[in-house]
Order: C-alpha cells, then sequence, then structure tokens
C-alpha cells in the first residue's frame, strides 16, 4: 500500500533531481531567447516548486498515516473531527501562498501586454493550414508552408531531423529589436506558438490580436500551431530565423526586390506550367485534393475526371482564383500569383489521365482576375 | 451525524415483493420507475460508453505510437479524439453519477423512491437515442464531427461536416436528459428526507449531488442555447460566430466555457461525496470537517461561474479580464485544498484497512492532487501562454478526470455493490483491477506532461521527432489501462450475474456510516423504504 504515496512522490522527486538534465532530455518548458520568455520560465518554475512543497506535506501526512495508522499494526481510531481553527490555517496559509504567486505573474502579464514603440510590424495571418507573414511597412509578404515531403508521412522516407517542423520559408526577424505581430486568420481560428519566444496568440477571422517579441540571440526557433483548425493542424509549422540586424536588411532589400519582379508577367511553355504547376499543387492544394487527384469526396471533390477540371477551362480558372462560397475551397487569388495559378491549371487539366490538351497562361489568368 | 437502524422498515418489503416486484422480460427495463432499475441501466450505459470512448482512445494511442501516419488519416483521427471526449464526458461520467445518485439518493435519505419517478425513466431513455445519433455520424457522409470536443466555431459551424447537425441534436436532447435529472434530484432532496434528517445532517454524497444538480440546471440551458446558435449559423443564415456578418467568433468560447467550466465540477463534485464516505469508513473515523465540506464544495460551485475565460487566455482578452480570471481561477485552489486537507486529516490517526474501495479513494486523492496542482500552474496566465493546447492541458484534465472522477466512480461501484447486490465482489480481482489500472493511469498520463512542456501541442495526429519516446510509452500505458477494465468488468458480472462471492452483511463493512447501511438489508429490496426510518 506504500506504493501509493511512493510512487507519487518518487516521480515529483525524480522531476526535481533531473532538474539539471531537463533541458537536455526535452522533459521541461524552454528558457527561450528573450526576456519574457525567461521571465515565464521562472514563473513557471516558482509555481512548481510551490506545488511540490505542498504535494511533499500534504503526501507526506498521508503516507505517515498510511504507514502508521493502520489497523493491521493495532492502530486504534481516535474520534476527533471539527476544529475551526485548524480550518482557518489551512484556509489562510494557501490564500498568503497565492496572493505571493499573484504579484510575478501581474509583473509579467503587464510586460507582455505592452505592445507600444514597436520597431517592426508583421501581420501574421492563418490559412488552413499555413501562415502568411505581412511586413506591413517593408513591402514583404509571402506564405510560409509545410516543407517535409509526404514520403515521409507515409514513412516510405526516413524521417529527417526537423519532421513536421520546417517550412519553405520561415519568418526572418532581426535580433535585438522589437515586433510587433498583429495575428488574424482568414478561415478558422489557428494559434501562433513559438516557445522559445514565448509567443502563444490566437489568430480569429475578422479580428486583430496583438502581441510583441524581442529576440536575444540569433538561430532558428520551430513551433506549432495550436489550435485545432482542421485535418491540416498537424501540419503547419513555424520556422523563426532571427538575424543580425545587418542580415536582416540585406534579406529584407533583396526579398522586396524579388517580389515586384515576380509580379511581372511573363510568358511560359507548357512544359514549363506543367513543372510548376505540380509543385504549387503539391504545396497548395493536394492536402485536400490529393496527390493524385483524387480528394476525399464529399468534403474534398476529386479533381481527376471532374467536371471542372475537364470544362469550360475560363471557370476552372474562376473557382481558383474565387474559391467556392460554402465550401472548404478557398480563394487563391491573394496567396499565389497569375503563373502558379496558370501553371496550377494546367497541371489539374493535363495530369492523372485527365488528357484535356490544353492550358492556362498568366496572361489569360490576369484578364480573368482584373474583371472581377 | 448520527443515525438509528431501523430495520423493521426494511424487512417488511420482502413480503410484499411477490406483488409488488418487477415486471418479467425487456419491458421490466422500458417501462420502470424504480430507482435502482433505473440507475442500473444509467451504470451500463456509462460503461457501454466508457468502452467505446475508451477504444476510441486506443485508435488514437495506436496512431500516436510512432511518428508518421501509419493507421488512419488525419481527418479521421481529429473524428476520433472529438467523438472520444464527448462520448467520455456526456456518455460515461455524467451518465455514471446519474446512476450513482438514483441508486444511492433514496436509501442515503430515507425516502422510497426518486421524486419523480416517469420523468426519471423518460430522462434515462433520451440518452440511447442521443448516443445512437450522435454515433450515427461516423457513418455517414463527409463523417463524424472532427472539431474537438468543444467544437469552436467557425470551425464547427462554416467549416464543419453535414453531420454537425446531428451532433446538435444528440447534444439537445443530453441537455434535456440533464436537466431533467437534476430537477428530480433536487426535489427528492428537498422533499423526501427521512423525519429528522436536517440539511446538515445529509449525508455528503447528497449534498455534492444537491450542489451539481443546481450546477446542471445552470448550465446545460447555456449549452443547449450555443449549439442553437450554431444551427442557426449553419442553416439558417445568421451569423453569430461569423464576423464577416457582424458575429464574433470568440463569443462561442465565452458561452461555451460559461457552460464548459461548471460542467467541469458536476464531473468531479459527486466524487468529493463518494470519496469522503470511503475514506471515513475505511479511516474508522468520522470525516474531519463535515461542515467545512459542504461549505468548500458550495464555494468551488459558485466560484465555477467566474472563472471560464481562463480557457481562453490566448484569445487576446483585454489585461483586465486576463488579470481577473487569473485571480478568480487561484481562489478556487482555496476551497479545493480545504477538501484535500479534511481527506488527509480524516485518516490521520485513524485506523485503516485497504479493501479495493480504499486503494481507489487513496489513490484519487493522490492523484486528483496531483491534477489539482496542475490546475493552479495553468491558472499562472502568463505560463498558460506557454501551457494552453499542448499535452501539458491534456494530462490535467485526464488526471482529474480518469484518476479523479472515474476511479471515484469505480469506488463506488465496490464500495457499494454489496449492498445493491447482496454478494461481496472477489477483493484480489478487485486488488489487481487497482494495481494495473494505477500503473496503467501513471504511465499513460505522467509522460502527457513532459511532452507538453516540452512543446506537443494537443490534437495533432503525428508529432515530431523528439516527442517520440514518451508517446511510446504513454501508448502502452494506454493499452495497459484500458485492457485491465476488463478486470472489473468480470468481477461486477461474476458477483451480480454470476452469483459468485460470499453473501454480505447487512452492514457490509466495519462500521460504516449512513442510512443505506444500517436500516436497509443486503441486498436492498425492490422497494427501498416503505416507511421512513427515523433520524436522531
Amino acid at each position: 500500500m506504500k506504493r501509493v504515496g511512493f510512487s507519487a512522490v518518487s516521480a515529483l522527486l525524480l522531476l526535481i533531481t533531473s532538474q539539471s538534465a531537463l533541458a537536455e532530455w526535452g522533459l521541461n518548458m524552454t528558457e527561450g531567447v528573450t526576456r519574457v520568455s525567461h521571465e515565464v520560465h521562472d514563473l513557471h518554475m516558482t509555481i512548481f516548486y510551490i506545488c511540490v512543497a505542498i504535494a511533499v506535506v500534504v503526501f507526506g501526512v498521508m503516507l505517515y498515516s498510511i504507514i502508521y495508522h493502520r489497523k493491521s499494526r493495532g492502530a486504534k481510531a481516535e474520534n476527533f473531527h471539527e476544529s475551526t481553527v485548524v480550518e482557518i490555517i489551512w484556509t489562510v496559509i494557501p490564500l498568503v501562498i497565492l496572493v505571493g504567486m499573484c504579484i510575478p505573474a501581474t509583473a509579467t502579464l503587464i510586460d507582455m501586454y505592452d505592445n507600444t514603440d514597436s520597431e517592426i510590424d508583421i501581420q501574421v495571418t492563418g490559412y488552413q493550414w499555413k501562415w502568411r507573414y505581412t511586413y506591413l511597412n517593408e513591402g514583404v509578404d509571402f506564405f510560409s508552408n509545410l516543407s517535409t515531403p509526404s514520403e515521409q508521412l507515409d514513412n516510405t522516407q526516413d524521417k529527417n531531423i526537423n519532421y513536421l517542423l520546417e517550412v519553405d520559408k520561415p519568418l526572418v526577424l532581426p535580433v535585438d529589436t522589437k515586433v510587433r505581430f498583429l495575428f488574424t486568420s482568414k478561415d478558422v481560428i489557428h494559434s501562433w506558438w513559438v516557445p522559445e519566444l514565448a509567443v502563444k496568440k490566437d489568430t480569429i477571422p475578422g479580428f486583430i490580436n496583438e502581441s510583441w517579441t524581442k529576440i536575444d540571440k540569433p538561430g532558428i526557433y520551430r513551433g506549432q500551431c495550436t489550435e485545432l483548425c482542421g485535418k491540416g493542424h498537424g501540419y503547419m509549422p513555424i520556422v523563426v530565423k532571427a538575424v543580425s540586424k545587418q542580415e536582416y536588411k540585406t534579406w529584407v532589400t533583396a526579398q522586396a526586390v524579388a517580389q515586384a519582379a515576380a509580379k511581372e508577367i511573363k510568358d511560359m511553355s507548357f512544359d514549363e506550367l506543367m513543372i510548376q504547376g505540380e509543385k504549387v499543387y503539391n504545396t497548395n492544394c493536394a492536402a485536400c485534393h490529393k496527390k493524385d487527384g483524387t480528394g476525399i469526396p464529399p468534403m474534398f471533390p476529386a479533381l481527376k475526371d471532374s467536371s471542372i477540371a475537364m470544362g469550360d477551362i475560363s471557370n476552372h480558372i474562376k473557382i481558383v482564383l474565387k474559391g467556392k462560397q460554402g465550401t472548404a475551397m478557398s480563394a487563391f487569388a491573394e496567396q499565389l500569383s497569375v503563373s502558379d495559378i496558370a501553371s496550377v491549371v494546367t497541371y489539374e487539366r493535363n495530369a492523372w489521365g485527365n488528357n484535356k490538351g490544353d492550358y492556362a497562361t498568366p496572361m489569360s489568368v490576369k484578364k480573368i482576375k482584373d474583371n472581377k | 451525524m448520527s443515525q438509528t437502524g431501523v430495520l423493521e422498515g426494511a424487512d417488511a418489503p420482502t413480503d410484499e415483493e411477490h406483488h409488488h416486484g418487477p415486471d418479467k422480460g425487456i419491458l421490466r427495463w422500458v417501462y420502470t420507475t424504480n430507482h435502482k432499475d433505473i440507475g442500473t441501466m444509467y451504470l451500463l450505459l456509462a460503461l457501454g460508453s466508457l468502452l467505446i470512448g475508451g477504444v476510441m482512445a486506443f485508435v488514437i494511442r495506436a496512431e500516436l505510437f510512432q511518428p508518421g501516419l501509419q493507421l488512419v488519416d488525419p481527418n479521421f483521427f481529429n473524428q476520433m479524439t472529438t467523438m472520444h471526449g464527448l462520448i467520455m464526458v456526456f456518455g460515461a461520467i455524467m451518465p455514471a453519477f446519474v446512476g450513482l445518485a438514483n441508486w444511492l439518493i433514496p436509501m442515503m435519505i430515507g425516502a422510497p423512491d426518486m421524486a419523480l419517478p416517469r420523468i426519471n425513466n423518460w430522462s434515462f431513455w433520451l440518452l440511447p437515442f442521443a448516443f445512437s445519433m450522435l454515433l450515427s455520424t461516423l457513418f455517414m457522409e463527409g463523417g463524424a464531427p472532427n472539431f474537438g470536443w468543444t467544437f469552436y466555431a467557425p470551425l464547427s459551424t462554416t467549416y464543419a461536416p453535414p453531420s454537425v447537425t446531428f451532433f446538435i441534436f444528440a447534444v439537445h436532447i443530453m441537455g434535456i436528459s440533464s436537466v431533467m435529472g437534476a430537477v428530480n434530484v433536487i426535489v427528492t432532496i428537498f422533499n423526501m428526507r427521512a423525519p429528522g434528517m436536517t440539511f446538515m445532517k445529509m449525508p455528503l454524497f447528497v449534498w455534492t449531488w444537491l450542489i451539481t444538480a443546481f450546477l446542471l440546471i445552470a448550465v446545460m440551458p447555456v449549452l443547449a442555447g450555443v449549439v442553437t446558435m450554431m444551427l442557426m449559423d449553419i442553416h439558417f443564415g445568421a451569423s453569430f460566430f461569423n464576423a464577416a456578418g457582424g458575429g464574433d467568433p470568440v463569443l462561442f468560447q465565452h458561452v461555451f466555457w460559461f457552460f464548459g467550466h461548471p460542467e467541469v465540477y458536476i464531473m468531479i463534485l459527486p466524487a468529493f461525496g463518494i470519496i469522503s464516505h470511503i475514506i471515513s469508513t475505511f479511516s474508522r473515523k468520522p470525516l474531519f470537517g463535515y461542515t467545512s465540506m459542504v461549505f468548500a464544495t458550495s464555494s468551488i460551485a459558485i466560484l465555477s461561474f467566474i472563472v471560464w475565460a481562463h480557457h481562453m487566455f490566448t484569445v487576446g482578452m483585454p489585461l483586465a479580464g486576463e488579470l481577473f480570471f487569473m485571480y478568480s481561477t487561484m481562489l478556487i485552489a482555496v476551497p479545493t485544498g480545504v477538501k484535500v486537507f479534511n481527506w488527509v486529516t480524516t485518516m490521520f490517526r485513524g485506523s485503516m484497512t485497504f479493501e479495493t474501495p480504499m486503494l481507489f479513494a487513496i489513490a484519487f486523492v493522490v492523484l486528483f492532487t496531483i491534477g489539482g496542482l496542475s490546475g493552479l500552474m495553468l491558472a499562472i496566465a502568463p505560463a498558460d501562454f506557454q501551457y494552453h493546447d499542448t499535452y501539458f492541458v491534456v494530462a490535467h484534465f485526464h488526471y482529474v478526470l480518469v484518476p479523479g472522477a472515474l476511479f471515484s466512480i469505480l469506488a463506488a461501484v465496490y464500495y457499494w455493490l454489496p449492498k445493491w447486490c447482496g454478494r461481496m465482489y472477489n477483493e484480489s480481482l478487485g486488488k489487481w483491477h487497482f494495481w494495473l489500472s494505477f500503473i496503467g493511469v501513471n504511465l499513460t498520463f505522467f509522460p502527457m506532461h513532459f511532452v507538453g512542456l516540452a512543446g506537443m501541442p494537443r490534437r495533432i495526429p503525428d508529432y515530431a521527432l523528439q516527442f517520440a519516446d514518451f508517446n511510446a510509452v504513454v501508448s502502452v500505458g494506454a493499452f495497459l489501462f484500458g485492457a485491465s477494465q476488463l478486470i472489473f468488468i468480470y468481477n461486477v458480472w461474476r458477483t451480480t450475474i454470476g452469483k459468485k462471492g460470499i453473501k454480505a452483511t447487512d452492514l457490509v463493512w466495519e462500521k460504516p456510516e449512513g442510512l443505506e447501511w444500517t436500516a436497509l438489508p443486503s441486498p436492498v429490496p425492490y422497494h427501498t423504504f416503505q416507511t421512513p426510518p427515523k433520524v436522531d
């Protein structure tokens, strides 16, 4: 019987004694790389030790009784009960401990809510199932998708060390700079969490939430969506790449130039369209319509042999641009460039045995887009 | 609290049973208005739900045994987590407590039956239909609800599978059943207590259930309201939770958790009553502070209405809101502490023995306290930003629901079963059941604290490699825990239907307190008290 109390206490003792090894073993909360994340970690450890102390006292008394006040040892039951003094003591002491705990917690919270004086403002938009980062004053705007190959998900390929925690384009931030985030969502509620920054905020469609961070040291920090947002919830990681201020400046300039260039419309050959189309399809469409175009009916219809992919091409383009009301099909006009849309439409009409033979051009997509 | 045994009232019905016994065959169960029959049916429904919800947990843990997708696709995985939560909360824990209330409240307060027997029959018989409807969604086009048991809008409205409508109606029916059950409990307790049983002489299980019943009446309509708003959004073009139409997705969460937080106390308050009885009996010592237990339970119930937004620290509430809900939540630790200290002080200087109900009760105190302490950690809003929606939360609420609520139900069945059926369960099977459950439950839920702190979000079908080792341990624990419940089922079956096991005495235990032991024979007759017992 001793073992009941014992295993609980020893589990807790194990927690304390292995403190130094906690980081390596992935047992404990990260200390993180910002002042706030350190404060949060300290709060966490303080309240944890308070809990351990309470547990040791309570379980200690219990264990003592279990060992010494058992009938098999001849213990005779006493009959004491009801004591107002004792009741008051064990009401007041916890109350005092709690008030003591409230003070640092309040201070940290006030600090975390101070969104003033930011140097960079970034809008983070949640989409099913990817993140979009808009640098509000720098003219940089891009989507960040999971980059783990689907073969690793299906176990047909070995998983790499950053399995499910890697993206095609990370969020790049400078160190020692106060960055303000503005969170919102295009569809359902997501939650943007990077443990090392101690930032977790829900992205809510139609509303904007705020938070901020100031990273102390360069590095790559990974996180995940933490609000159930549909079937791709486990597949929308966050990667933050913190770099020096100088490096950040160079990166921003290069990005702005590249993004402006991407807006120009070039002619593309059928083969170019197909190659780019496959890439765009696998990143943006395959989660629902499946890699082989068979979909998951009825929620996500098949594209293989579908009336849309095999029907009128301008209607096909319109659906990709504007989405379909009342269904899970979202509008891609903002998410993808015209050449991406032209290539993905071309791909859908000519892949998996959909031998339609026709193709869309970036120009034809732009026309339909501008016509509204 | 002391009662005089009035055995003559109980002896009489044996003769009368021939005239007023139950109908034969299946119709007995369809037409019954007997609190024991209805209690049994509630408990069987809960057991059935426990098995179905358990199988869903097996699917979840089998998929999470290793990184990568092996068995199910992510959409089906989400259906499993959603249905597991709904079935366990609404199908297993809540009906089990209602079943215990049906069996025990009339016996404990000296009443012949529940006050509203036909409503009692109806409130039970609604449930099989509600759960059939809920389970049938698994076979519908588009699959079952896949938006989590908390069904946050707009994932559960605009983006939901078509089966969400059936889910909404199932919730409505369960809610009607719960409210009727709660009304019945309140009316029974207010009107049918034996002469001399004042409120402050009522057994704690009766007290905790009375408070639970008030919570149910207060919040089940709120749940009905929130699902009706969903229905309006989905089918009638309303925009309660749609910002584009002037609504607010966060409104959903406020309304849901205004129901949801009292709901979690609905699932634990009756457990407090059960544990108080068992610890006192097997410590051979009266409960240390009966009065303070009653007041602590009441304060927990009242506080439960002003803490709901601690489930929503990350939705972007204003600072003042965060602070208010942080402080009010931490305050709950005080009355909860009073309860734990009372149980420990009751054991102190007692004369303890460790039969199966006592083992489960002691495990309840230890493991529920661990769950309570992690709850205290979660109340610290800045730290909650790191814990929220991770496995740390999953660990926390499973600690209070599985070794908390579920262990108390198992303890209650072992404790009162001899009184119900007149035979002792098999003690060594009971001990096996306890130890395997105890090891299994900790192996399952303790490592979840670690993976949660290390950054694993909840409700994901696949995870990064650093979480692999602990997840494998968790899965092994889950299978051990699940399988060991079969011992319990066998033990109950052999005692009741198999009629094995020695005959129980009228007192059953050494010196238990309460009318059900002192004023009724074992097994209890079909009609409980023909004449009310007298309580000093």
